[in-house]
């Protein structure tokens, strides 16, 4: 056993490179053997939570607290999780029919839901007493159905979206301001976290509109060629957003240039359903109908983590959580999945000599990432037959309409059939 | 009948117009009854609109006519009495009369959708360019530690601890009541209230600060409107030509630049210019057979302006009609590496890859350039007067010195052996080698090493290579190897080829090729004697030495090395390949030889392969083929965010551990890029935070955007006209 050597005293140690030689293959070994590690250890799930009685639609963080997570379910339950002990603390018929959002009060006292049922429930964070009834606080009578909502970052008002997109202060029952852009249905709604007099929302007409709730018009939007699902702000970045479309791809946008998407994110081989940013704003972890969660840093084209079990089903929704630690992600089978949002990483507690070596290894790799056999290594993940199949299928695909295209625009006039990049091709028009 | 009311309502402040009104007005009258009755023979009713029959309660505006209907509204009508009046100012008197001398009528405001759209643009813009250089400066940041404005740990005040107490025994109440009346503080650090009172009257001058920039901003805004107004009115074509020559001669200037930063755009430009001089090559219109050359050219006789004007044009159609240089070789070759740097690898429809099938390879390529190897740089810039920091500077010196001397091993040799061996054969060889070393030192560092090509870039750097197989254990990883590597070899033939390549062609040229040798193996077949210097006595040297020699004693070690080196070259040098039939064309049989010009044409010589690497060198082999078993371990390609290979070589040489660097500077090269403390909510940005220095760019947030760009862009026009009477 090794003997720990005072650190006051010192290890004298001579640094002539000339006693220590071959630095470049030493450290070269040491850096494979460091990928070799990190790819064996990397074991990123972490717990199941079961005890929902239909797929899982929507999670929320708590606000102040790491430890707690709200889940609703397709059957109008809403149950409070506790994380380190895996169970479910409270159990709410909150709704009938699907709870389609969640969100929690900024201070960490209330949440809100909306159901299928037209309402907005407000319920305490306290579960009742023994005995006692599970009442909402407070309960708002839609005109329509609510699909999402967001609570503020830091005052009591509160949005939602369906019919139109209506911002709500807590103190009233109806909307002191409602939006809407033609006759569309909106699926997802989100406060700016920085910004936060900012909205965007994603709305069925194929667009992504951004609002100013001081403002009495939507600001403007960008219509892309198929819906986008959810989207997501950047927390650290205050005008980047992200939105989950249905053909497969994520796209990054810079508010102040809709007509072109700042970054395409393609990896998933089905429609993405959701998306949402790690609280440092540098990664963001996306969920998708093809039964795989991928995570993808915030300005790269493909995912760098791509999670999947034999029994995760079709993942609806997603979050990341407020310690940049864990991921969250709830699926069809009624299952929550805690997973790590960095796969290999030790959790707990590190002494200085364990950070020492991890932050070491970690360097090591990125030093030499460009050589093959580390790059290899660290590159390889391990994907069920199906979706690779899909894979293959889609890249077949894509190569075909590569193909197609350029024939046409060989055999027809030059400069009829424009060469456009991906990241111009999916964007159809931007209304103001 | 708009029009007709804007007319009306305007300020007629021409005297002329003024007399011509007074004393036209029955003439006028008469003029109009006239055209009443002509109007009403028309068989159609005119609408009158001038008489108000009955009361109603909603009296449109277009209706409400004065006694003098028809009469244009004047401004010495309306302030006649000013003049008169004592009270008025003398100033307010010059400025209505310059007022009236004045012929300007004021500009239509923006319609209405204008405005918005320029609003709302305006209002994100506005909303969010606050955050850029935060942004960009997290983004460059070489760590950032999570979260974001950490309360400091150590203890804290009182006053911030019993923030959310509260008052509940009558006691207490009582005692608050008596320190909260006298008005000072219950604490040290707090501000009294006089004091509070105080900084919340700074705020006025801060309002001042900022409504001075505001006015600021109004004033730029219509100089810049009133410029561009004023330059559009101009209507001498004289003026408008020096323009245009000046943004040509501009454009012309600016068009070098572009070559060198923008060869894209400037393709653009080339093009539009080919596409100017095409039109003038059809129309001819500056040739002198226009209508107006014509006349100048029978005037340029006498004319001297005439027959420069000729001369002008003349030039002006010879610049157009003028071929563009078509950009060399080299400069094609710099824009497709242009092209090549700006990496985007979504744009490349195959992105895709198929590890199996090599034409699937695609360039791919990084969104963001600049990756630690500049940060790393800008530590060691920042950080020089750190001792640490030379330690490490002088390390590598000597590392590099050591590389040197190892490349020169034999020369260490030779030395020692010169001591004691005094054969003539050696002597000879080391004299050779002497000779051959200066020559290489001079020659130094321009020796090309051969190069591979950057053109592929890099294949799939962020792509995951998603498989069937399951990884467990380090065994896993190992077959994971052998089943990939296949391809790994498939690779060396393109490399070695652009190798050629590169030592053929000038130095200049970007693609090279990584130093293996220096990146991972060294794999001289050269004589190697240890560099170091080894701690053995003289005696027990010199025994060693004649033990040597006594082994060694019959071989001829370097001859055999001479020769094994003339059969290495030789079989590295390409055959020639006869190719010639006999018979073919002409007589053939036993001792006929075919003709001279047959052999001549048949015989196919092979270029002649680059000059070997060692080829100065005498006492060295370096083998160039690659082995595979080191190749699958080296880089191919020079990586993305390098430029060149010195870059990315001496970036992999530093090394990072402890074994080679004192302790700080280890935690100083190894520190992560995002620390995140454990069990710590991060919360999203606050911009209270982070902008709070900056008094513009918050005051525009605060005061409400809107606002602002209203009066910037849209009430400028009306604010002023409504001011003018009040100046």
């Amino acid at each position: 056993q090794r003997r720990a050597i005072p650190f006051t005293l010192g290890v004298p140690r001579n640094y002539d490179p000339t006693l220590h030689p071959f630095e470049v293959p030493r450290e070269y070994t040491r850096a494979l053997n460091a990928t070799k590690l990190e790819r064996v250890f990397a074991k990123p799930f972490v717990a199941s939570l079961d005890g929902h009685r239909d797929g899982i639609s929507c999670i929320t963080k708590h606000a102040k607290s790491l430890s707690t997570i709200i889940s609703g379910a397709c059957d109008g339950e809403v149950k409070v999780w506790n994380l380190p002990r895996q169970e479910c603390l409270r159990t709410v018929q909150a709704h009938e029919g699907f709870v389609r959002g969640i969100c929690s009060r900024f201070c960490g006292t209330s949440f809100f839901t909306v159901g299928d049922d037209k309402t907005i429930k407000q319920w305490n964070w306290e579960a009742p007493g023994y005995g006692v009834r599970e009442e909402p606080i407070n309960t708002i009578l839609g005109k329509a159905v609510f699909t999402g909502i967001d609570h503020h970052q830091r005052e009591g008002t509160f949005v939602t979206c369906g019919q139109t997109v209506d911002i709500w202060d807590e103190q009233r029952s109806s909307p002191i301001r409602s939006f809407s852009w033609g006759v569309d249905s909106f699926s997802c709604v989100r406060y700016n976290p920085v910004e936060t007099e900012l909205l965007a929302s994603c709305a069925s007409d194929r667009s992504v509109v951004l609002y100013d709730t001081r403002e009495s018009a939507p600001l403007r939007k960008v219509i892309m060629q198929l819906r986008s699902n959810t989207l997501c702000w950047n927390p650290m970045e205050a005008y980047y957003f992200t939105c989950a479309n249905e053909d497969y791809n994520l796209y990054t946008y810079d508010i102040r240039h809709l007509d072109v998407p700042v970054t395409v994110h393609m990896d998933h081989v089905s429609a993405v359903l959701d998306v949402d940013y790690s609280p440092t704003g540098r990664e963001f972890v996306s969920a998708s109908f093809d039964k795989t969660i991928r995570i993808f840093p915030k300005d790269k084209g493909h995912s760098r983590e791509v999670y999947h079990t034999k029994r995760m089903q079709h993942v609806i929704c997603v979050r990341w959580s407020a310690d940049n630690k864990y991921v969250l992600s709830g699926s069809d089978e009624m299952n929550i999945r805690l997973w790590k949002a960095n796969a290999s990483e030790k959790l707990g507690l590190l002494s200085a000599r364990e950070k020492a070596a991890t932050h070491y290894n970690k360097k090591l790799i990125e030093k030499f990432q460009h050589h093959p056999q580390v790059r290899r290594i660290a590159r390889h993940r391990h994907l069920p037959g199906d979706i690779l199949k899909q894979k293959r299928e889609l890249r077949e695909m894509r190569e075909a309409q590569r193909r197609k295209e350029q024939n046409v625009r060989k055999h027809s006039k030059p400069g009829s059939v424009p060469l456009l990049t991906e990241k111009e091709k999916h964007v159809v028009a931007v209304v103001e | 009948t708009t029009a007709d009311f804007a007319v009306k309502t305007h300020i007629w402040t021409d005297d002329w117009q003024v007399h011509h009104l007074i004393e036209g007005s029955d003439d006028e009258r008469k003029h109009k009854k006239l055209l009443e009755a002509i109007g009403s023979m028309g068989g159609r009713k005119r609408k009158k609109q001038n008489e108000r029959s009955e009361a109603s309660v909603q009296v449109s505006e277009y209706f409400v006519n004065a006694e003098g209907t028809g009469d244009k509204v004047n401004l010495s009508d309306l302030l006649g009495t000013v003049e008169k009046t004592s009270g008025a100012s003398n100033k307010t008197k010059k400025q209505l009369r310059n007022l009236q001398s004045s012929k300007e009528t004021l500009e239509l405001p923006l319609n209405k959708q204008q405005t918005e759209k320029v609003s709302a643009e305006f209002s994100v813009q506005l909303l969010v360019s606050c955050w850029k250089n935060i942004i960009l400066q997290n983004q460059k940041a070489e760590q950032m530690v999570f979260p974001l404005n950490q309360e400091s740990s150590g203890p804290k005040r009182v006053e911030q601890v019993v923030a959310g107490w509260k008052v509940q025994t009558p006691l207490e109440q009582e005692i608050f009541r008596l320190l909260h009346g006298s008005r000072q503080p219950v604490n040290d650090p707090v501000l009294t209230p006089v004091e509070e009172q105080s900084l919340k009257a700074m705020s006025l001058e801060e309002a001042k600060i900022r409504r001075a920039e505001l006015q600021k901003a109004r004033a730029l805004q219509s100089y810049y409107e009133a410029k561009a107004k004023r330059e559009k009115k101009i209507k001498s074509k004289k003026y408008h030509k020096v323009q245009n020559k000046a943004k040509r001669k501009d454009f012309l200037k600016q068009f070098d630049e572009m070559v060198k930063t923008n060869p894209e755009g400037a393709l653009e430009e080339l093009k539009k210019m080919e596409l100017s001089r095409m039109e003038e090559r059809m129309s001819l219109k500056h040739q002198n057979s226009g209508k107006w050359a014509k006349s100048k050219a029978i005037m340029a006789k006498y004319d001297d302006s005439a027959r420069k004007a000729m001369q002008e044009q003349l030039q002006m159609n010879k610049d157009l009609t003028q071929k563009m240089v078509v950009p060399s070789d080299d400069e094609h070759e710099s824009i497709e590496e242009g092209l090549e740097t700006v990496p985007d690898f979504v744009n490349d429809p195959e992105t895709v890859i198929d590890p199996v099938n090599p034409w699937m390879r695609g360039q791919l390529t990084h969104e963001e350039p600049e990756v630690s190897c500049v940060t790393a740089e800008e530590v060691q810039t920042a950080e020089e007067e750190n001792e640490e920091e030379e330690i490490i500077g002088e390390f590598e010196r000597k590392r590099k010195l050591r590389q040197v001397v190892e490349e020169d091993v034999v020369e260490v040799s030779d030395k020692e052996e010169e001591d004691e061996d005094e054969e003539e054969d050696v002597s000879e060889f080391n004299t050779l080698f002497r000779l051959m070393r200066s020559e290489k030192t001079r020659e130094g560092s321009n020796q090309t090493r051969g190069g591979l090509n950057t053109a592929g870039e890099e294949d799939e750097e962020g792509l995951l290579s998603e498989g069937q197989i399951r990884v467990r254990s380090i065994e896993d990883l190992e077959v994971l190897d052998e089943v990939v590597e296949p391809r790994a070899i498939e690779e060396p033939s393109a490399p070695q080829t652009a190798a050629a390549e590169a030592t053929s062609e000038p130095p200049h040229k970007k693609k090279r090729e990584i130093n293996l040798k220096e990146v991972l193996t060294k794999e001289a077949k050269a004589v190697r004697l240890p560099f170091l210097p080894t701690v053995v006595d003289e005696e027990e040297r010199d025994e060693q030495i004649s033990i040597i020699k006594e082994a060694f004693a019959g071989d001829d070690v370097i001859s055999d090395f001479i020769k094994d080196k003339s059969r290495q070259e030789a079989a590295g040098r390409p055959a020639v390949v006869d190719l010639t039939l006999p018979g073919w064309g002409e007589w053939g049989g036993v001792g006929l030889k075919p003709p001279r010009w047959k052999r001549k044409r048949f015989r196919i010589k092979t270029a002649p392969p680059p000059p070997r690497q060692d080829q100065k060198l005498p006492d060295v082999i370096i083998s160039e083929k690659r082995t595979a078993s080191v190749a699958s371990h080296q880089v191919s390609q020079l990586p993305f965010p390098f430029q060149n290979t010195a870059q990315f070589e001496s970036s992999i040489r530093t090394p990072i551990g402890s074994t080679w660097n004192t302790q700080t500077v280890v935690k100083n090269m190894t520190k992560p890029k995002v620390v995140t403390k454990l069990g710590a909510i991060i919360e999203p940005m606050v911009k209270e935070d982070f902008i709070k220095s900056k008094t513009t760019a918050l005051w525009l947030l605060e005061i409400g955007h809107k606002k602002f760009v209203f009066s910037v862009l849209g009430i400028v026009g009306l604010h002023v006209n409504s001011c003018a009477f009040c100046l």
